[in-house]
């Protein structure tokens, strides 16, 4: 396991990581280096030049905002599962986070790292999707946001440019009476998501007021339900009725499911739906 | 002190430098001048080369050599196989260290690649051109033994290595006359060892004396300078093999790689240090499997549940090569345990082995054994089932009664002691079995459905007399040797023979002195893993290293003891049939105030001032133990899982283990040794599989793919045990290191089969992953 050659840079703020990247084309971005370093070492990605963002400290950090959270991409996978504002205003990134591999990576993984990887298995983006985050972007002609639905583009792609730099993510105020989990069907060898649902659930008066359900892991980007999600919409959150809701999910699947030698695709989308009924009930369990 | 030394559970003094990382490793071994081997490995599972074009990475940065196979004729001989099976039609297929026309496997080496850094001779490896015609593979052992298969060796018809047949009492009468008979098709997949330790080399070649000094991860030092000596020709008495720290072996350190040879060959050649350590991609392409069988099994038996008859036909998947003691896996240490704990008139196998485009397939943890008592404990089941009788009442039935001294199996062993009924009696009690299948028969709670499964199993091990090793074609004695010096001040040094990597010997064997002569284990260092400075020894496989080293040890110390006594009693005037020994002290019977220590009789042995007549100077003995019979460790072991019949997930929620391995020196270390091993039995159940696509490509190629048991998929262990001494060894213990990977496999496969019995799956094949049980349950409800 013994990476090409690469030149190394390490930056100390982002305005020199942006200089650098403009230097460099091509050059990668090292946070964690739990994504990336892998892929050196196996020799699959060989880039000439690395930039080292893992010590820029304005990039790191949790700060609530009004019941909203502000991310610095570098917050590690641990410090996202144990932070008590996450917890508290998004309670499904913290149990997602607390899933991410193992306790080595979540301790170096970031997560800004992990979703600009953007691995369809990995199960921070599909919590993100449900939460309808926004992405922070630093580039060369400034700064720009990004919506969760747009930043996702396929697998392992996302909207960033070769020379922008990921820098927050945004989470939106939380509505009142809101219930929120992370479901996970985990791969026993990578732990990566063979499947994941992340459900997002507001109680009006026994109705479902509001309802996002996103799922991962089978698809190449996280996706939202929508049909499971109209179907919940006004009713009763009843077994039957987030029964009813969860078989919907076949519809919102598209046409590529991916599958391995662990779990074909046909296993996977039969299981979908047992994954996102045991979201939504256990979010449905959590609104007040 | 010697009363409580044996069996206390103290802890073992090997963990202080391996939890904090201060122990050195064969990668850890860094030599002024070192240069570093990178082996270029076949993309192709079966292709001929038809060129290899080395130029440009000769040119590299930093590359000093490149070698291929033209480069070793004449100086490397074919790596060799050292259990030479009779009576099989054994065919050894020729096994170059490096391929020099055809590739067999996609860990086949082509070229290595000697660089000053790793990193320059990894970059020299994509620059070497290799021109490839691929040919037709096959990885199945049954597919590949048919006719119209692709030949692995063109000299060796069928891919046959060899037939290996077992039989005793009349089994086409047992079937003739059955009342039931029970057939059932096994796989036991291919697995990965895994030792968290990958293999490595390092290899130093004095070119002014001709000696070369080998640093390598191997279970067996001195196994492994017999044949470096035979492949590399460099004398033996020129050759020492040092095992530093040896992170896991599991079997698959036993064999002798050609990586291993091909690092001492580019030392010799450069006169330069070498060193070799195998990436963990490499450990998975390169180095031994275990397992591989398809089975098809018949058990004939009477309606009351009486076992008649067992019959079977085993496909064993040996690889491209056989490696160092493969032919004996499937054999020996399978099929003559083919009767188990019980009275079984007739049995017969028929053991295939059979070549194929996969990596080499050796001893794993078990070896042979489990793939055996699975076979059994399986068709008990079935037969159960079919009867309508309790799985621990079947067998109950069927126990050979209890022994103390003996009892002749239908396959011609002599096992030494057991009692099979009290230890499942023991366990089902302990673990509630009653209660569990009440709780059971109150049906599944949210689509979970609960499974018991039980299973018992008795083991050949303590590798063995020699006699037999070489009736059976070991090419090696399986004898131990001990050295025993005590110093003047009492303090002893111990070499042993055997090579611990992990099981805890260096505190075991220093409560074996301790025991006998009356010191505290911390004054006894245990030498071993260096054939200049230890007595010769056959390693440590086979769950040998207690049963066979442990008893030199044992005999040795007792020659101390012995000439100790006859010193003391030299020193105290008093006649050797007057002293007494106890506790570390001397003393003349009725007078305990004339007393001489151990440390006093040390001191005075090695300063030889005073002499009995005769009596030669210091107190050093030394002992080789040829042991008279094998030992067979037995036990009985119970899983309790849930099966989630919506998503085919398997939990596990209990697991008890009893086991029978005699005396216990230190509880905690077997306690130790049967989680482990109880562990990796159940990663084959549930989680573990070495696949290969149809072109002989291993897609299970990381640690990303391949699932190994991690701890939060398990629940507690419970080990138990009773304790049978062996009648024959001299401390009476058996051994322990593979007993839990015996049992564990089925126990957990039977659990899940009985889980899944009122949804009537019949048959699924391990591991059981969540598709696999889903996919049955669909079947069996007809959708």
């Amino acid at each position: 396991m013994f990476a090409a050659n690469f030149e190394y840079y390490r930056a100390g703020s982002v305005i020199e990581a942006s200089r650098l990247l403009a230097q460099h084309p091509g050059a990668r971005l090292l946070a964690g280096g739990h994504s990336l370093i892998p892929l050196l070492k196996l020799r699959l990605s060989a880039p000439g030049t690395i930039i080292d963002i893992g010590r820029i400290s304005e990039l790191r950090g949790i700060v609530a905002n009004k019941g909203g959270l502000l991310i610095g991409a570098l917050t590690t996978h641990t410090e996202l599962a144990a932070s008590p504002d996450v917890k508290k205003y998004a309670e499904a990134l913290a149990e997602a986070s607390g899933q991410v591999g193992d306790p080595a990576v979540r301790n170096r993984g970031t997560i800004g790292g992990n979703v600009a990887h953007a691995d369809p298995a990995s199960d921070p983006p599909i919590v993100l999707a449900a939460l309808k985050a926004r992405f922070g972007i630093t580039g060369p002609q400034g700064q720009r946001t990004v919506e969760v639905s747009n930043f996702f583009q396929g697998l392992m792609s996302t909207a960033l440019a070769e020379n922008e730099i990921l820098t927050s993510i945004e989470i939106p105020a939380r509505q009142t009476g809101e219930g929120m989990a992370y479901v996970k069907f985990a791969h026993p060898a990578s732990r990566y998501a063979v499947i994941g649902v992340a459900a997002v659930i507001t109680l009006n008066k026994d109705t479902c007021s509001t309802v996002q359900v996103a799922v991962g892991g089978l698809v190449p980007r996280p996706t939202r339900a929508s049909s499971v999600e109209a179907t919940l919409l006004g009713k009763k959150l009843s077994a039957e009725n987030i029964n009813h809701a969860a078989n919907q999910v076949s519809k919102d699947l598209g046409g590529e499911i991916l599958g391995d030698v662990f779990a074909s695709p046909d296993y996977r989308r039969a299981m979908a739906a047992i994954y996102v009924n045991r979201a939504l009930s256990a979010a449905a369990q959590r609104t007040s | 002190m010697s009363s409580r030394i044996f069996g206390s559970g103290i802890r073992r003094r090997e963990d202080p430098r391996l939890i904090t990382g201060a122990a050195t490793y064969t990668d850890d071994i860094t030599l002024p001048g070192m240069v570093h081997a990178a082996m270029l490995r076949s993309l192709h599972a079966h292709a001929r080369i038809k060129n290899i074009d080395t130029r440009e990475a000769s040119t590299a940065p930093g590359v000093l050599a490149i070698y291929t196979g033209t480069d070793i004729d004449g100086e490397l001989q074919p790596v060799p196989c050292a259990w030479l099976l009779p009576s099989a039609d054994l065919k050894v297929a020729s096994y170059p260290c490096i391929a020099k026309d055809i590739v067999r496997y996609t860990g086949d080496i082509v070229a290595v690649v000697v660089a000053e850094n790793p990193y320059q001779a990894y970059d020299a490896l994509e620059l070497i051109q290799v021109d490839y015609e691929e040919l037709p593979t096959v990885i199945d052992p049954e597919a590949a033994a048919k006719s119209d298969a692709p030949q692995v060796h063109k000299d060796i018809p069928g891919n046959q290595a060899f037939h290996w047949v077992v039989t005793g009492g009349d089994v086409d009468a047992a079937f003739k006359n059955a009342e039931v008979v029970i057939k059932e098709r096994i796989i036991q997949q291919r697995l990965i060892p895994n030792a968290m330790e990958t293999r490595a080399a390092v290899a130093q070649y004095e070119q002014a004396t001709g000696e070369l000094t080998l640093w390598n991860t191997t279970q067996n030092p001195h196994i492994a300078r017999f044949i470096c000596s035979a492949v590399t020709g460099i004398p033996e008495d020129r050759l020492r093999v040092i095992a530093p720290e040896v992170g896991g072996g599991f079997g698959s350190k036993i064999a002798v790689y050609p990586a291993d040879f091909i690092t001492i060959f580019c030392s010799k050649k450069l006169g330069q240090p070498v060193k070799w350590t195998e990436t963990r991609s490499e450990n998975y392409q390169a180095t031994t499997h275990g397992r591989d069988h398809v089975q098809d099994v018949e058990l004939a038996g009477t309606k009351d549940g009486k076992i008649t008859g067992l019959r079977c036909t085993v496909y064993a998947g040996m690889g491209a090569y056989l490696s160092t003691a493969a032919p004996g896996i499937p054999t020996i240490l399978h099929g003559l345990m083919l009767s188990g704990c019980y009275q079984i008139p007739a049995v017969k196998e028929d053991v295939y082995g059979i070549y194929t485009n996969g990596v080499p397939v050796e001893a794993y943890r078990g070896a042979g054994r489990p793939e055996a008592t699975f076979m059994l404990e399986r068709l008990l089941d079935l037969f159960a089932n079919k009867i309508g009788m309790d799985p621990a009442d079947i067998r109950q039935k069927n126990f050979i009664p209890k022994f103390e001294d003996g009892h002749d199996v239908i396959t011609g062993l002599t096992y030494d002691s057991g009692d099979y009924p009290a230890g499942l009696t023991k366990l089902l009690s302990h673990a509630g079995y009653n209660e569990l299948r009440t709780k059971q028969a109150s049906g599944p709670k949210d689509n979970r459905y609960l499974g018991i499964g039980i299973a018992s199993y008795v083991e050949i091990c303590g590798l063995g007399p020699s006699q037999v090793a070489g009736a059976i074609g070991f090419q090696g004695g399986l004898w131990e040797s001990a050295i025993v010096r005590v110093h003047p001040t009492g303090k002893v040094h111990v070499f042993i023979g055997a090579s611990p990597h992990g099981q805890g010997e260096e505190t075991t064997f220093a409560q074996i002195v301790a025991s006998e002569i009356g010191v505290s284990p911390d004054d006894v260092k245990v030498f071993h893993g260096d054939t200049d400075a230890t007595p010769m020894g056959w390693g440590t496989y086979g769950s040998r290293t207690t049963a066979v080293g442990g008893a030199a040890l044992a005999l040795a110390v007792r020659k101390i003891r012995d000439k100790a006594k006859i010193l003391s009693a030299h020193l105290l005037e008093a006649s050797v049939e007057d002293m007494e020994y106890a506790d570390g002290k001397f003393f003349v019977k009725g007078s305990p105030d004339k007393v001489k220590t151990i440390q006093d009789v040390a001191l005075m042995a090695n300063v030889a001032w005073n002499m009995p007549e005769g009596m030669e100077a210091g107190l050093e003995e030394s002992t080789f133990y040829d042991p008279p019979n094998f030992v067979f460790p037995y036990g009985s072991h119970l899983a309790v899982v849930e099966v989630d019949a919506d998503t085919g997930q398997v939990e596990l929620i209990k697991y008890v283990a009893l086991d029978d391995c005699g005396p216990q020196i230190n509880p905690t270390i077997v306690e130790g040794q049967v989680h482990g091993g109880v562990v990796q039995g159940i990663g084959q159940a549930l989680w573990e599989e070495a696949i290969y696509d149809n072109n002989a490509q291993l897609v299970t190629g990381s640690m990303l793919d391949y699932a190994l048991p991690r701890a939060d998929g398990l629940p507690p262990i419970e080990v138990i045990s009773t304790t049978t001494p062996s009648p024959h060894h001299p401390l009476g213990v058996k051994g322990v290191g593979e007993a839990g990977t015996i049992a564990s496999t089925v126990t957990v496969y039977n659990a899940v089969m009985d889980a899944l019995k009122p949804l009537k799956v019949r048959r699924i094949d391990m591991p059981f992953t969540p598709e696999r049980v889903w996919r049955a349950i669909q079947e069996a409800k007809g959708n």
